[in-house]
């Protein structure tokens, strides 16, 4: 078989920025911040890249939830190489509310209205950092899963994938359709260059909203409150060895 | 023809013989054509011209603007990323993989069409990712600016469609490298002097062509040259004259031979070498543009490359206000961060400023260049001076801000400093470009006086005949006012200061063409005061511009600008 294979974009603030919360706590700043693919998104549409530059996948389509602006995003994807687009448009307000459940269920209706029988998606988002939507969209479809993927391979109906495990290596054998989590060393993505970019225009993004997949957005889940790592305390300076030992002592760590 | 008038028309691709007629004989230039819409030309006359300008010019349409705004991520990731400015430096070329990804990437072909396999972009797009390049490597920004801002310039701008479409496609993609050659030994700011040859054959087929060039970017690893050589010419009258004529030749013609890379002080990244042609033997179909005509081509080029430059360096100062910043916010001295001192954060202040003003020249120079006018080269020839020693004055700040972390090399500020020095220099010197803004400003300012002069001359006769001449007579009675200004109302205090800068400096023009002439060609010492006046002028409206569309949009930064 060969495989059609859905791959999740998710647009986030750029892991080069400096992560600001907001003075009432309720999330983190986002006006004004430059924003790019998850880095773990850009392994998984590599990944599907490769898998179709390989003639093991007839089709990639790269998928992508949240406002206008994350159709940034998915323009991204196009000119690395996914085939087309969807953006399943969630506003703003919504969006902070949504959280992997939800998605996953989005993804779960995309896979059966595309007849795909591969997803794969980034291991986490460095935003919320949830590392679930892989295991709930498995979960939603009863499809096979592998998740931290390092290694991937597709022999007709058998997908074997690395797993990155504490400690090592796991290697597993998925009967398709499967869902993948693409873990930091599966592979090196391309960047995407200019004259692909200008291709990508030509490529189709199609616009749908969590209705029109008959998908519920709400939540069980309410953030309390978004607060800074607590600052590191300035050390002290010991006068001499006698001094650092007896300090060691105090703090019961000799 | 003087040597002066040679050099003057080393930068300017107009004649510069009228200037000699500034006081000679009356004419009257009523002549539409004669008026140029460029700002600067204008103030030489007094005048206020506010097309190019005001309100802030923007040529390209939203998808245009859109477009390039999906490109500069994926530049900025690569450039951060993939390329190491310092490595290129250490090695004295851009690493081989870097070099494979700017191609990919598409960086070889940025203005050329795309159906010649190029990304088809505008000046302005163009510019805006040239600012991503000039911020992270200026080497690498040579490189590709040797190709393409000059490289093969020639041929988007003066290639007839054959010619287009053989050698574009190749180049889009930095398959070949591209070099413009025009310095030699004994020729450099005095351009016109060049000794190279290029002698037709008796067949008519080719030209054959002798010579040598020096300090050509990217002549050691190109393969397609734009030279410019002499030719003789046969004139009317059966008497032949040596004039340049412009070639597109390709290494492989055979007789080409580069010299090793020079050792240089900064832009280590890009290949500077020697060229000599050897009986080089060039198809005639290879000649670009006119028999004749290439000194025009070769000014052409330049006047069409030097907004990126600015584009670039406005970038470079972002990176290193940056770096100071980041220097300054976390580095503590007498207990608090230096950044709150105010010794620091004039420095600040004076490099965002300047920054800001070379950002607006060069969007201005690019817009208008999209808008289809040609008579940006003053403008142009502004920004690149202005650029030049801005970025020198805001690297060295932040060299004085980072203090012994600065001078150390791993900061990567003294690279920058050494790239930097070359920009002051090349694609003609500021030193002959402040004569040329002068020069090219009084000869357009004389065709408006010579009446005038004339006028003062025998007065009585005259004077009141000629409605421009009582104009500027009633300026010299103290009647007259400066130019109203549109511009918004918070900037009304800038916008005034701006209106009695033209005036008077009309005025100054008026009375040096009066008292000094064509003799004023030589006056050397009053030209770069001249310039300086005509560049602080340009400054101001590009200022006062952009910070009028700011207030007007009400932009987030507005009050800051």
């Amino acid at each position: 078989t060969m495989a059609r294979v859905l791959v999740g974009v998710k647009r986030v603030i750029d892991y080069a920025v400096k992560i600001r919360v907001k003075p009432d706590k309720s999330g983190v700043v986002t006006e004004g911040v430059k924003h790019s693919m998850n880095p773990f998104d850009e392994i998984a549409v590599e990944e599907a890249i490769r898998l179709k530059e390989k003639k093991f996948a007839t089709e990639v389509i790269a998928v992508t939830c949240g406002p206008t602006q994350s159709q940034e995003t998915l323009r991204t994807a196009l000119a690395m190489g996914a085939d087309r687009g969807i953006h399943v448009e969630i506003p703003a307000d919504d969006y902070v509310k949504t959280g992997p459940l939800q998605i996953s269920k989005i993804f779960a209706k995309l896979a059966e209205q595309e007849k795909a029988n591969l997803i794969i998606l980034g291991k986490q988002a460095i935003d919320g950092d949830n590392n679930q939507t892989a295991q709930m969209t498995a979960a939603v479809l009863d499809w096979a899963q592998g998740t931290f993927a390092s290694e991937l391979k597709l022999e007709g109906e058998k997908l074997t994938v690395v797993r990155e495990v504490d400690g090592g290596l796991e290697t597993i054998d998925l009967k398709m359709p499967a869902v993948v989590s693409a873990d930091l060393r599966l592979n090196e993505p391309r960047y995407a260059t200019l004259p692909n970019i200008m291709k990508a225009k030509k490529k189709k993004v199609a616009k749908l909203t969590a209705k029109d997949l008959g998908v519920d957005l709400a939540s069980s889940i309410e953030i309390l409150e978004v607060a800074d790592p607590p600052q590191r305390l300035a050390g002290i300076k010991v006068e001499n060895t006698e001094e650092l030992v007896g300090k060691l002592k105090e703090a019961g760590l000799v | 023809m003087s040597r002066l008038m040679q050099l003057s028309r080393a930068v300017s691709q107009k004649s510069f013989v009228n200037l000699t007629s500034l006081s000679c004989q009356p004419r009257y230039s009523t002549d539409a054509s004669n008026d140029s819409k460029s700002f600067v030309m204008n103030i030489f006359r007094g005048n206020l011209a506010e097309e190019q300008v005001l309100p802030y010019p923007r040529a390209i349409t939203d998808e245009q603007v859109e477009f390039v705004q999906s490109m500069i991520d994926p530049m900025d990731k690569f450039m951060l990323e993939v390329n190491d400015a310092a490595k290129n430096d250490e090695l004295a070329k851009v690493e081989d993989h870097t070099l494979q990804g700017l191609k990919e990437m598409g960086a070889f072909g940025l203005q050329v069409p795309v159906e010649h396999d190029g990304l088809g972009l505008s000046n302005t797009q163009y510019a805006r990712l040239v600012e991503i390049v000039g911020r992270y490597d200026l080497g690498v920004g040579i490189a590709l600016g040797a190709h393409q801002s000059i490289g093969f310039k020639g041929i988007l701008l003066a290639g007839n469609p054959e010619q287009k479409k053989k050698y574009l496609p190749s180049l889009a993609t930095g398959e070949k490298f591209a070099a413009y050659c025009l310095t030699e030994p004994s020729s450099g700011s005095d351009a016109a002097s060049i000794q190279t040859k290029a002698v037709k054959s008796s067949c008519g087929k080719y030209y054959v062509m002798n010579g040598g060039k020096i300090w050509i970017s990217n002549g050691g690893i190109a393969e397609i040259f734009t030279v410019f050589a002499k030719t003789p010419i046969t004139q009317p009258d059966g008497t032949t004259k040596d004039k340049i004529s412009a070639f597109i030749v390709e290494r492989a013609f055979g007789g080409i031979t580069s010299g090793p890379p020079e050792n240089k002080m900064g832009i280590k990244a890009s290949n500077t070498a020697e060229v000599h042609f050897e009986d080089v033997k060039i198809p005639v179909e290879n000649l670009l543009g006119k028999e004749g005509e290439g000194f025009k081509v070769a000014m052409h080029i330049l006047n069409n490359g030097r907004f990126g430059m600015a584009a670039a360096l406005s970038g470079n100062m972002k990176a290193m206000i940056e770096k100071a910043a980041d220097h300054a916010m976390n580095r503590t001295q007498f207990g608090s961060k230096i950044h709150t001192y105010g010794a620091i954060q004039e420095k600040f202040a004076r490099m965002s400023m300047l920054q800001y003003v070379t950002e607006s020249m060069a969007y201005i120079v690019c817009s208008n260049m999209d808008a289809g006018y040609s008579d940006f080269q003053l403008e142009a020839a502004i920004s690149k001076i202005f650029a030049s020693e801005a970025a020198w004055a805001v690297t060295d700040e932040c060299i004085q801000i980072l203090g012994g972390m600065g001078y150390m090399k791993d900061c990567g500020a003294e690279r920058v400093m050494r790239d930097l020095r070359i920009f002051r220099i090349f694609e003609g010197t500021n030193d002959i470009l402040r004569l040329f803004v002068a020069l090219t400003g009084m000869q357009y300012a004389g065709k408006v006086l010579e009446p005038l002069s004339k006028a003062m001359k025998s007065p009585l006769t005259n004077l009141f005949g000629m409605s421009y001449a009582s104009k500027r007579a009633s300026h010299k009675l103290g009647v007259g006012s400066g130019p109203s200004v549109t511009a918004h109302s918070d900037v009304d205090e800038s916008a005034k200061l701006l209106s009695a800068s033209i005036y008077n400096f009309g005025l100054t023009v008026e009375d040096l063409a009066i008292k000094h002439g064509k003799k004023f060609i030589s006056m050397q010492f009053l030209q770069n005061r001249i310039a300086n006046a005509a560049i602080d002028i340009f400054a101001m409206v590009a200022v006062i511009s952009r910070s009028t569309q700011a207030l007007e949009k009400k932009t987030e930064n507005a009050r800051l600008e």
